[in-house]
C-alpha cells in the first residue's frame, strides 16, 4: 500500500463509514416516525433531559452573546452616528444566526455528548447486542425518542434564546451605549417586520426551521456515534468526542447552506 | 436443532473457526470448552445470527443463518434465549422491566399476561423479591439470574449461555450451574453453553465438546471426555495448579 492508499484507509474510509452509518440512522428514524405515539413516555423523558436540563446553559450563554453583539456593534455603529440601529442589528443577528446556532452548539456539547456516552456505554457492555438478540428494534426503542425529543426541544429553546439574547443586548444598549430601552425594543421589533410563513416574521421562521434541522442532526450524530462505540472506556470517550466535534461541524456547514437556501 | 458443517470464520488474518462441524439434537445440552481465543463465543454468535460464516453451513431450527433475511431472523430469535457473560441488563430498567422488555417489544401479550409471565420466570430463578430493584442494586450472581429469567421469558426452544459462571465465586457459580440444569430438566430446552469451568460442564452438559484453534478436538459425554486419552484435551482440562 502506498502513502495515499494508507492515508485513505486510515482517515477517509472510517469517515465515509461513519457518515454512511449516520445517514442510515437518520433514515431509520424517519421510517419509524409512526412509532412515536408508542414512545411518548420516553420521548417526554428525553425532552426533559435535553430541554429542561440544558435551558439554563442555553439562556446564560445567549444572554452574554446578546450583550457582546450589542457592545461590539454599538461601538462600531456609534462611530458613524448610527448607534440607534443597534436594536435592529442585534435582533437580526440573534434571530437569524446566533440563537439557533449557539443553542445547537450548546445542545451538541451537553446533549449529543450525553447521548453518545450513554449509548456507547450500552454498546460496549453488550446491552445493545442484548436488545438485538431479543429482537428489540434498537432504532425505535433507543434512538427515535432521543431524536424526536431534541428535534422538538431545539426550536423551543431557540425561541426563548431569541428573547433572552435581545433583552441582553438591550441592557447593554441602555447602560453602555446610552440608548433608550423602549427605542431599542421598537428598533428590534422593526427588524422582524418582514412577513414570512403562517404569520411569523420570516427571520423567526427561518431561525426555527434551522433550529429544528440542527436538533435533528445533533441527535442523529450523538446517537450514531454512540452506537458505533467499540473497545471499552476509551472507545466511549472517542465516540463522545466524535459526537461533539461532528455535531458542531455539521451545524456550521448546514447553517451556511440553510442560510443560502432561505435568504436567496 | 443446530447443525454446523465445515464452518470457516476469520477476523483480519486470524482464522477463528477452521472447518468446524457439530450437531446439537433437540433437548440436548451441549457444553463447549476450550482455551481463550479458541472461538467459543464466536460459535454462539453464529448460532444467534450476530455473525455470519465466511464459508460452510450454520443451520438453526431449520434456518440457514447465511441466507436468512432480517425479518425471519427476528422471528427466529424469539425462539432463542441468550445469557450474556456480564448479564447485559439495561441499567435504567428495574429487574421486572428488564424481563418484561422483550415481551412488551416483540409480542402482543396484554399487561396481565406479561405480568404473569414475568412473575413465573422470576419464581423459576428465585428472584421474586428483587423485582423492583435496579441492576446496580443487586449482586453479580443475582444479575446472572435476572439475565437467565429474561432469556427464559419468551419461552425459547433454544438457550445459549456465554460463560454463565464468569465473575462469580465457586458457590454462586455452582448455584447458577444447578439452576441451568434444573431448568433444562423442567423445561426440556435445548442449550449450548460456553464455559471455562469443568464443574459447570459436568453439571449442565449432556455432551462436552473441546475446541482449539477453531477445530473440534473431542466431544462426548462429559465424564468420557474428562477421562479420555487425548493428550491435548487432558492437558487443557486437567491443567495442574502451581
Amino acid at each position: 500500500m502506498n502513502f495515499v492508499e494508507r492515508a485513505g484507509a486510515k482517515y477517509l474510509t472510517p469517515m465515509f463509514m461513519a457518515s454512511g452509518f449516520g445517514m442510515s440512522v437518520a433514515v431509520g428514524v424517519l421510517k419509524r416516525l409512526t412509532h412515536v405515539p408508542r414512545r411518548w413516555r420516553s420521548t417526554l423523558d428525553q425532552m426533559h433531559l435535553s430541554g429542561v436540563r440544558s435551558l439554563h446553559v442555553v439562556l446564560f450563554v445567549i444572554f452574554f452573546i446578546g450583550m457582546i453583539l450589542a457592545l461590539q456593534l454599538g461601538y462600531e455603529l456609534s462611530r458613524y452616528g448610527q448607534q440607534e440601529a443597534v436594536g435592529f442589528a442585534v435582533t437580526i443577528s440573534m434571530v437569524r444566526e446566533m440563537a439557533p446556532v449557539m443553542t445547537a452548539v450548546v445542545l451538541a456539547a451537553s446533549v449529543a455528548s450525553a447521548m453518545a456516552a450513554e449509548l456507547g456505554t450500552m454498546k460496549v457492555q453488550e446491552e445493545i447486542t442484548a436488545l438485538e438478540v431479543m429482537s428489540v428494534d434498537v432504532i425505535s426503542y433507543l434512538v427515535l425518542p432521543r431524536v424526536v425529543a431534541l428535534t422538538l426541544v431545539a426550536p423551543m429553546l431557540t425561541l426563548l434564546a431569541n428573547i433572552v439574547g435581545i433583552v441582553g443586548g438591550g441592557i447593554i444598549a441602555e447602560t453602555q451605549l446610552n440608548l433608550d430601552y423602549d427605542g431599542y425594543l421598537t428598533n428590534a421589533l422593526n427588524a422582524l417586520a418582514e412577513p414570512g410563513f403562517l404569520g411569523l416574521p420570516k427571520s423567526i421562521y427561518a431561525g426555527i426551521l434551522k433550529a429544528t434541522i440542527f436538533g435533528f442532526s445533533v441527535a442523529v450524530v450523538g446517537c450514531s456515534c454512540g452506537l458505533q462505540a467499540t473497545r471499552g472506556a476509551s472507545g466511549v470517550g472517542n465516540s463522545t468526542r466524535a459526537a461533539v466535534r461532528n455535531s458542531i461541524i455539521l451545524i456550521i456547514v448546514l447553517n451556511f447552506f440553510l442560510g443560502k437556501l432561505i435568504y436567496t | 436443532m443446530i447443525k454446523l458443517e465445515n464452518v470457516y470464520k476469520a477476523f483480519g488474518g486470524q482464522q477463528v473457526l477452521d472447518g468446524l462441524s457439530f450437531d446439537v439434537a433437540e433437548g440436548e445440552s451441549l457444553v463447549i470448552m476450550g482455551p481463550s481465543g479458541a472461538g467459543k463465543s464466536v460459535i454462539l454468535k453464529h448460532i444467534i445470527g450476530l455473525l455470519q460464516a465466511d464459508d460452510g453451513l450454520v443451520d438453526v431450527i431449520g434456518n440457514n443463518m447465511s441466507t436468512i433475511n432480517s425479518a425471519k431472523l427476528q422471528d427466529l430469535r424469539r425462539d432463542m434465549g441468550y445469557l450474556f457473560q456480564h448479564s447485559a441488563l439495561i441499567n435504567w430498567l428495574s429487574v421486572y422491566d428488564n424481563i418484561a422488555l422483550p415481551l412488551r417489544e416483540t409480542t402482543d401479550l396484554s399487561k396481565s399476561e406479561i405480568n404473569e409471565r414475568v412473575m413465573e420466570v422470576l419464581e423459576l430463578v428465585y428472584m421474586q423479591d428483587a423485582r423492583q430493584k435496579f441492576p446496580s442494586e443487586i449482586s453479580g450472581g443475582m444479575q446472572k439470574r435476572v439475565g437467565l429469567a429474561r432469556a427464559l421469558c419468551t419461552r425459547p426452544k433454544l438457550l445459549l449461555y456465554d460463560e454463565p459462571e464468569a465473575g462469580l465465586d465457586p458457590e454462586m457459580s455452582g448455584e447458577i450451574s444447578r439452576m441451568i440444569r434444573r431448568l433444562k430438566e423442567e423445561l426440556g430446552v435445548t442449550s449450548v453453553t460456553v464455559t471455562h469451568s469443568v464443574n459447570c460442564a459436568l453439571t449442565i452438559g449432556d455432551t462436552l465438546a473441546v475446541f482449539e484453534h477453531g477445530k473440534l478436538l473431542l466431544s462426548g459425554p462429559p465424564p468420557e471426555v474428562l477421562n479420555s486419552d487425548h493428550q491435548r484435551v487432558r492437558e487443557f482440562l486437567c491443567a495442574p495448579i502451581d
